[in-house]
């Protein structure tokens, strides 16, 4: 019986011939990414319940802050303070300020046929570039950390054959919400959202990304996508090559499988209070909104800010909305500066940060408050994900969230007034 | 006998020949400034003092800038409150994140010379640099004056500061104010105006100006004020009256004391933990260790500030586990610096750049710090406990020293900064 | 204001800024009562709680140095102080106290000789007493003798405007 592609990445790091979904493995891990979130605790742990500390493999480690930068507290700063002293005396990869931890991954590390431990939820993302990423605690971390190595049950896959092309003014954020919406939170429980199909080549390496990083919303302990030439392209730019390409077997067996039409999806929202509830834009229009976030791991790209930027070009931002601007990286910053998009969301009155979670994490930067209404290009929006419990946060793609910051209500692009 | 500056302005404004140091006197306001963090306050005491009107809605200004963008929940409160109150009293001067108060007074056109302004903040001093009396003010004085757009105050005696000669190519007018500051002590002028006069003065931009006219009540000043000249009518877009032209101390007006500097005496300086007047030359601290470094704020955040910078940065990376946070004065000065490739230069050099407002210096978010660090900032205040806690310390510097510091990660004096 | 009262005193150092009375980050708090608790505490954290009604603070010289945030005498007054005595004070604070109510005498002698916890006795307009020795004070001008006496600046302008 054939292998998924899951199987295959899993079972190379398992140093086996083969493995089946429901087996456990012992793995070697390629890489092994930490932020700010939870590094501190891992170290705290590794002084403190190790009889003997010790790092496997330091080239494998990287740390990132992204969660709360600037500082927003003199905790913060001591967290941060901790894992940059630890990441120095131990000459750990260590970025500070450089971008959300997905991003900064994306650019600099992750290749095709790598298995990847994130100690964070959206560690699925680096599928779109075939790499095996989950996310961990700092517990299954700091194991990683100090063995090389971690148990793994290996997961079912659930298999998406994408056709055809997103319509005109409808993107991968769309497509991703309706696919969660439609087998629902739980829908992938442990499982592999693996994406193929003739679709896959209308989709660049930012959708690619957009619709890997959701696939923990629908439960799954990963995403995966096959490495074509558009992802072979984005590889070679960065000057990296794969550890290996792996596709799944003709003869694979997949638990479901669906088959989405890309042209059929339309603009969508996610409603307060969950990621799985999905409706069509038009059907959340004229909610009056505080705050619009474009950013975050999810859709802080080029292609984002270059959707933003032009629906927002020679208009203003609403004066009573607050719209942040995040890009993802250092990079996507300057690329954005370099096309003058900065400059067009700083004349329409948007508020624009530094490459940080910022809003999407909604711990210290454009928290919302009381009663308020935020639309987001973040990854969630539980009670309370942007500030005050009393809020609601609705999910949508860039452009949506920027009509709607221009018109101070939930919008969409094509019916924004000139 | 000839008068000081600010006896002229008190005198204009009052209708009176003259005024003397000493006098009680009402004097009619030109604008107020208020701000987000004490809107609530100044709108609750307004209310409670039973008004109903503000005296003249186009004389009041409101700028969000503390809490842009907000960092904790009930920050946004301030917002709701402040558009709430805008909009029942007619106030359309709003500035929701445009940048820091003081920036946009002048930036945005609201103090002309000769005005009279009071805002709810102490670094209200700052319009002084374009001839104006300008003055913090705590919200229930505000609260007063938007009823009746008059306030009591004392006139106040001047200070003279002459400086001369021309400023050594690594020192900024950041420098000579903490030189000032540190010669006077915090309470040195306390109660007096701070009038600035003598060729480097001349010499320097408004924005140079701004930043010594910022920091002036750090040694207690009332207010600060420069002459309006040439460079204040391009900075203003204006054309001066003669009477504007004749705000200079005259020759035979009285003054409680006079100070003067030769410029080329200058050194670039440090305000060291945790005092104002802490003062020493960076020279001598060359070398300690830092964690951060923070360029922005009302004093030192301008598009000259934000260039100075560049010049010292381009082409080179901060020194690794350093972070240099960059916060921008305002939203035109941060599109100035995208146009003319500052910000691209500061990015690449690794700055962590965020958005017009505050930031650090108020010391609610934006690169909060703890024990044991230390951060070399462009700011105004390093009181104990500013940015973090009690035992964080804050070496306030100029643009330059920051840069340079930045680079090597050690307090380092600038070689040169001239644009 | 004929007036004398004995309190227990408090002594602080040269140039207590505003942040110290009350740290930035507290002042999104709600209210004065929210606030008054972290008073004081960069420096000793420990001070706000032990304050009782009636005590004075005496301290040094430029006293409420820093911000023009008007919290910093009205928490000075929420906790009890009867009077800052100080060898000076800066001038926004001194406005903002005369606004609140709060009481400021200066003298520039009196805190080299008190310790924590010593008693004296103000005798406000003339001087104050403490282990027999006199320190000479002054009234404030008229002016804002009025303001006081009308029980603050918010009371003054309800009068203005016809309230109360």
């Amino acid at each position: 019986m054939g292998m998924t592609m899951a199987e295959k990445i899993i079972a190379s790091a398992a140093g086996v011939e083969s493995v089946r979904a429901g087996d456990i493995h012992t793995v070697e891990l390629d890489r092994l990414m930490s932020n700010d979130g939870t590094t501190h605790l891992t170290i705290d742990m590794y002084h403190q319940k190790l009889k003997h500390p010790r790092i496997a493999d330091i080239r494998k480690l990287v740390w990132i802050i992204d969660h709360n930068i600037p500082a927003d507290s003199p905790k913060t700063a001591a967290s941060h303070k901790k894992m940059r002293d630890f990441a120095r005396a131990h000459e750990i990869d260590f970025w500070e300020g450089k971008g959300v931890c997905h991003q900064i991954m994306m650019e600099n590390y992750v290749r095709p046929g790598e298995l990847i431990f994130g100690a964070d939820s959206h560690t699925c993302t680096y599928g779109a570039l075939g790499a095996f990423g989950t996310g961990v605690g700092c517990t299954d971390y700091l194991y990683a950390m100090v063995t090389g190595k971690s148990w793994l049950l290996v997961p079912e896959t659930i298999r998406f054959n994408l056709k055809g092309k997103l319509p005109e003014g409808v993107y991968a954020r769309d497509l991703i919400l309706t696919i969660i919406g439609k087998i629902g939170a739980n829908g992938a429980n442990y499982k592999v959202m693996e994406f193929v199909g003739e679709g896959m080549k209308s989709l660049a390496m930012d959708d690619r990304i957009a619709i890997c990083n959701l696939c923990v919303e629908a439960g799954a302990k990963t995403a995966l996508m096959e490495v074509d030439e558009i992802a072979m392209e984005y590889l070679k730019a960065r000057g990296r090559e794969p550890k290996v390409s792996v596709q799944s077997d003709a003869d694979a067996v997949f638990t479901e499988e669906y088959t989405f039409d890309l042209c059929q999806i339309v603009s969508i929202v996610a409603k307060p209070d969950f990621v799985d509830a999905v409706v069509p834009a038009e059907e959340a229009l004229g909610v009056k909104i505080d705050e619009a976030f474009l950013g975050s791991c999810n859709n802080g790209r080029l292609s984002d800010l270059r959707v933003g930027a032009m629906i927002l070009k020679g208009r203003k931002v609403h004066p009573h909305v607050r719209f942040l601007v995040v890009p993802a990286s250092q990079e996507v910053y300057e690329a954005a500066l370099a096309e003058g998009l900065i400059g067009i969301f700083m004349e329409a009155g948007a508020i624009v940060m530094n490459p940080n979670c910022s809003v999407c994490w909604g711990s210290c930067q454009g928290v919302i408050g009381a009663g308020e209404v935020l639309i987001s290009t973040g990854t969630r929006n539980f009670k309370g994900r942007a500030g005050h419990p009393d809020s609601k946060v609705y999910l949508a793609s860039a452009a949506t969230v920027t009509a709607s910051a221009a018109a101070g209500e939930i919008m969409t692009a094509d019916r924004l007034k000139a | 006998m000839g008068q000081t500056i600010i006896e002229k302005i008190i005198a204009r404004n009052t209708g009176m020949d003259t005024v003397k140091p000493g006098d009680i006197v009402t004097v009619q306001v030109d604008r107020v400034m208020i701000h987000d963090i004490f809107i609530p306050f100044v709108a609750e005491k307004f209310e409670e003092m039973g008004f109903t009107k503000i005296w003249d809605p186009d004389k009041a200004v409101l700028i969000y800038d503390h809490l842009v963008p907000a960092s904790q929940v009930e920050d946004t409160r301030h917002f709701r409150i402040g558009d709430a109150f805008a909009e029942k009293y007619g106030m359309n001067n709003v500035h929701r994140s445009d940048g820091i108060c003081h920036q946009l007074m002048t930036e945005a056109g609201y103090v002309k010379p000769g005005n009279v302004v009071f805002g709810t903040d102490s670094h209200t001093t700052t319009y002084g640099c374009v001839g104006a009396f300008s003055s913090g003010i705590g919200y229930t004085e505000m609260a007063s004056i938007l009823g009746t757009g008059t306030m009591w105050i004392k006139v106040p005696e001047t200070i003279r500061v002459v400086i001369e000669g021309t400023l050594p190519s690594n020192v900024t007018s950041k420098d000579m104010i903490l030189r000032l500051i540190g010669d006077l002590g915090a309470d040195g002028a306390t109660y007096r105006a701070l009038e600035f006069a003598g060729d480097t003065v001349e010499a320097m931009s408004v924005s140079s100006r701004m930043t010594m006219a910022n920091m002036a009540v750090e040694c207690g000043a009332k207010c600060a004020l420069f002459t309006p000249d040439e460079k204040t009518e391009e900075y203003c877009g204006i054309s001066l009256t003669d009477a504007e032209r004749g705000l200079v101390g005259d020759a035979d007006a009285a003054y409680c004391r006079e100070i003067r500097y030769q410029a080329e005496e200058l050194v670039p300086v440090l305000a060291c933990p945790s005092q104002v007047d802490h003062i020493e030359p960076v020279s001598k601290l060359a070398g300690t260790k830092i964690d951060q470094v923070f360029i922005g704020s009302c004093t030192n955040g301008r598009l000259e500030d934000l260039m100075m910078a560049a010049s010292i940065l381009k082409g080179k990376r901060v020194a690794p586990y350093v972070k240099l946070i960059v916060t921008p004065a305002s939203r035109l000065i941060y599109q100035q610096a995208v146009g003319n490739g500052t910000m691209e230069i500061l990015s690449k050099a690794g700055a962590v750049i965020t958005h017009p407002g505050c930031g650090l210096c108020c010391g609610r978010t934006g690169g909060i710090l703890s024990d044991g660090e230390r951060v070399v900032a462009t700011n105004n205040r390093n009181f104990l406990g500013r940015m973090g806690t009690s035992k964080v310390e804050i070496y306030l510097a100029s643009p330059a020293t920051a840069a340079a510091s930045a680079l090597t990660g050690t307090i380092m004096e600038p070689e040169a900064c001239r644009l | 204001m004929a007036e004398t009262f004995t309190a227990r005193v408090w002594v602080l150092g040269d140039d207590i800024d505003t942040d110290i009375i009350i740290p930035t980050e507290y002042l999104a708090l709600k209210t004065i009562d929210d606030m008054k608790q972290y008073a004081f505490s960069p420096l000793c954290p420990e001070l706000a709680a032990q304050i009782r009604p009636g005590d004075v603070i005496v301290a040094g010289k430029n006293f409420g140095c820093g911000s023009s945030r008007e919290q910093a005498p009205e928490i000075i007054k929420a906790l009890g102080i009867r009077c800052v005595i100080a060898k000076s004070f800066a001038r926004i604070f001194f406005r903002n106290a005369i606004n609140n109510g709060l009481l400021l005498v200066e003298n520039p002698t009196l805190r080299d000789a008190v310790s924590e916890g010593d008693e004296v006795q103000v005798e406000l307009g003339r001087a104050i007493l403490h282990q027999g020795k006199e320190y000479r004070i002054a009234s404030l001008p008229q002016n804002l003798r009025d303001i006081i006496n009308a029980g603050g600046l918010v009371k003054a302008m309800r009068r203005r405007n016809g309230l109360d």
